[in-house]
């Protein structure tokens, strides 16, 4: 009996993992803590293929807990977990932390300031076909809402790491925002990360864009090419969705002509709804674009056919900053 | 451990206080669930002065046994019994519920020294429970973990998540207790959703089953001694407490609406004397 051979394209879970250098940062942070003495526990809810948290099981199967497909009740043992002095890192989908967890997020663990980390993987429309269900569009909005959660949305696998590693010791609850691991690799290893504060990319007189998580290195790549025009265009990683980076948003707001903000997720509530709070509270009188998700179900497709559809891609955002600037 | 005759003689008294304490409480906030905070009067009694490893006025000792209140509308019953064990002061409870005491309808972790956890949400409290006795274990700790659940709350599925979890990981250092008074705010629990049979539920989800009268505490205290005595037992287990809600004071035992709500003085009265003239 000869083995079967899977087509190269397919999503093989083992070997998904191999793709997906930003969910190995994931497991190998974990495991690196635990190392260093971090009373790390990985919780997963039969999902430990698809964020890789198999891998730490295979260094510390003790701090490994498996859950089966009970998210609900995963969060909430989370929050018992930490209670007694444990790190839980609970990760499922997006979509089922942040929608289906909700409650159990801000009840169990956020209004007792648990210092849970919540990992809410394959965020925005990243599981392109697998529809609506599995889309996590409203995420940042819902968990910007919950007071004493901080809100995290790394742009790729190096930053998730030091996001990881600089919140280790953090007292309250964070909920982390990625991606499905490949994002392309906007910084190295070096990459230092201060929650609440965003990283500055050049400024910008004309623009600044600000961009969060997937968006930022395709943001990056628009603004590129949109100095090559002469224009005068800054970028802003505001990583750490909350607590807001205020004075870099106003600072931006001051310099700059027009602030466009990006990112994977509905235009309410999430980036640019935290960035034009700021901004009509200052009383800074700039204009700001919110570019995202329009506020509709996103389509069904492979995730980088969805991206070039919401203009979510480098020529997506350099056209709808085009757009803006002419 | 031997059961003594002293030893029954305080857990009834503590739970004839906690009903006394009740009526006080409620009639400070002008509303509370009266009916089910007596039917779990002599399981928390009994917890609290014949089970739990706890120290007086050390609500955070990290090697206590924890209780888990997933009726947490009945936290009127339990907030005495803290006060009595020197977690915090009498004069708190004076206030219950008035602008800014931490005493609420509900348990509050984040506000009441002596809450291990917090709940209204009804469902959660086990699921928290067994992430406190797997986090005992990774610690090698040998505290008791207690989760006290209503059985109008084993509607909600997390309740049965929880359930089959905990059996999963083998957490024997959990033990439910279901508050089996019958009702929920529309009804008989069986006539909202049926829950039986209730016992063969736990046991098929491989759990150690106890069936007792909630209010005999001879049998709850050997029933809940003998589980956690048990170096033998592998599983979780769950013991179900028959009682009647508004147990103590027979207006309440028999009349339905009692679930919530506000004695006028007269019938304070005769509740209370109802209360403190059971042995």
């Amino acid at each position: 009996m000869t083995a079967t051979v899977m087509h190269e394209g397919s999503w093989h879970l083992h070997s998904v993992l191999d793709q997906s250098p930003g969910l190995r940062a994931l497991s190998d942070t974990l495991s690196e803590l635990v190392d260093e003495g971090y009373p790390v526990v990985a919780c997963t809810a039969d999902l430990k293929y698809s964020n890789g948290l198999f891998r730490f099981q295979e260094r510390h199967s003790e701090r490994f807990l498996q859950f089966g497909i009970s998210e609900q009740n995963m969060v909430s043992a989370a929050a018992g977990l930490a209670t007694t002095g444990e790190r839980p890192y609970v990760a499922t989908f997006a979509s089922f932390l942040a929608l289906l967890c909700c409650e159990q997020i801000r009840t169990d663990v956020a209004y007792p300031g648990l210092p849970v980390r919540l990992i809410g993987h394959h965020s925005g429309i990243t599981l392109g076909f697998y529809g609506t269900s599995h889309h996590a569009t409203e995420d940042l909005a819902i968990m910007r809402a919950i007071a004493g959660l901080a809100v995290v949305a790394p742009a790729d696998g190096p930053q998730l790491a030091a996001a990881l590693r600089a919140t280790a010791d953090h007292p309250g609850p964070v909920y982390f925002r990625i991606g499905r691991g490949r994002d392309p690799e906007v910084y190295d290893s070096a990459v230092d990360f201060v929650l609440g504060r965003a990283i500055a990319h050049g400024s910008g007189s004309d623009l600044t864009i600000l961009a969060t998580g997937s968006t930022v290195h395709p943001a990056l790549a628009a603004a590129a090419r949109l100095r090559d025009d002469c224009y005068s265009v800054g970028v802003l990683d505001v990583h750490t969705v909350k607590p807001l980076d205020t004075s870099a948003v106003l600072e931006a707001a001051a310099s700059s002509r027009i602030l466009m903000s990006v990112e994977e997720h509905n235009v309410l509530g999430g980036l640019g709804g935290a960035v034009a709070e700021v901004i009509a509270d200052s009383g800074a009188g700039v204009r700001l674009h919110r570019h995202g998700i329009p506020d509709e179900y996103a389509l069904i497709g492979p995730p980088t056919h969805l991206y070039a559809h919401y203009r979510l891609d480098a020529d997506g955002i350099e056209a709808e900053a085009r757009e803006l600037l002419a | 451990m031997t059961t003594t005759a002293a030893e029954l003689d305080l857990i009834r008294a503590k739970a004839r206080f906690s009903r006394e304490e009740t009526v006080r409480l409620i009639q400070i906030a002008k509303v509370g669930h009266y009916a089910s905070s007596f039917s779990c009067a002599e399981i928390l009694a009994t917890l609290y002065y014949g089970v739990m490893r706890l120290k007086r006025g050390e609500p955070d000792w990290p090697d206590r046994d924890r209780f888990l209140f997933g009726k947490g509308h009945a936290a009127a019953a339990l907030y005495p019994l803290l006060v009595d064990w020197g977690f915090f002061e009498k004069d708190v409870l004076d206030e219950y519920t008035r602008l800014g005491n931490p005493l609420g309808d509900h348990p509050d972790m984040s506000r009441v020294p002596g809450i291990d956890f917090s709940s209204g949400s009804l469902g959660h409290a086990l699921s928290a429970g067994l992430g406190m006795a797997l986090g005992g274990r990774l610690q090698g700790r040998d505290f008791r973990v207690f989760v006290l659940l209503g059985d109008g709350e084993l509607h909600e599925g997390q309740v049965w998540e929880a359930a089959m979890s905990s059996a999963h990981h083998r957490a024997r250092n959990l033990i439910a207790i279901v508050d089996r008074n019958e009702y929920s705010l529309d009804g008989r629990v069986d006539d909202v959703i049926g829950i039986e049979p209730l016992v063969g539920k736990w046991r098929s989800f491989g759990w150690e089953t106890r069936e007792v009268d909630g209010h005999d505490v001879t049998e709850l205290l050997d029933t809940l001694r003998d589980l956690v005595d048990d170096e033998m037992r592998q599983q979780p287990a769950v013991v179900v407490a028959r009682t009647v809600k508004g147990k103590g004071v027979s207006f309440m035992e028999t009349e339905l609406g009692w679930h919530l709500g506000y004695l006028v003085p007269e019938d304070e009265e005769r509740a209370l004397d109802e209360i403190r003239a059971r042995a």
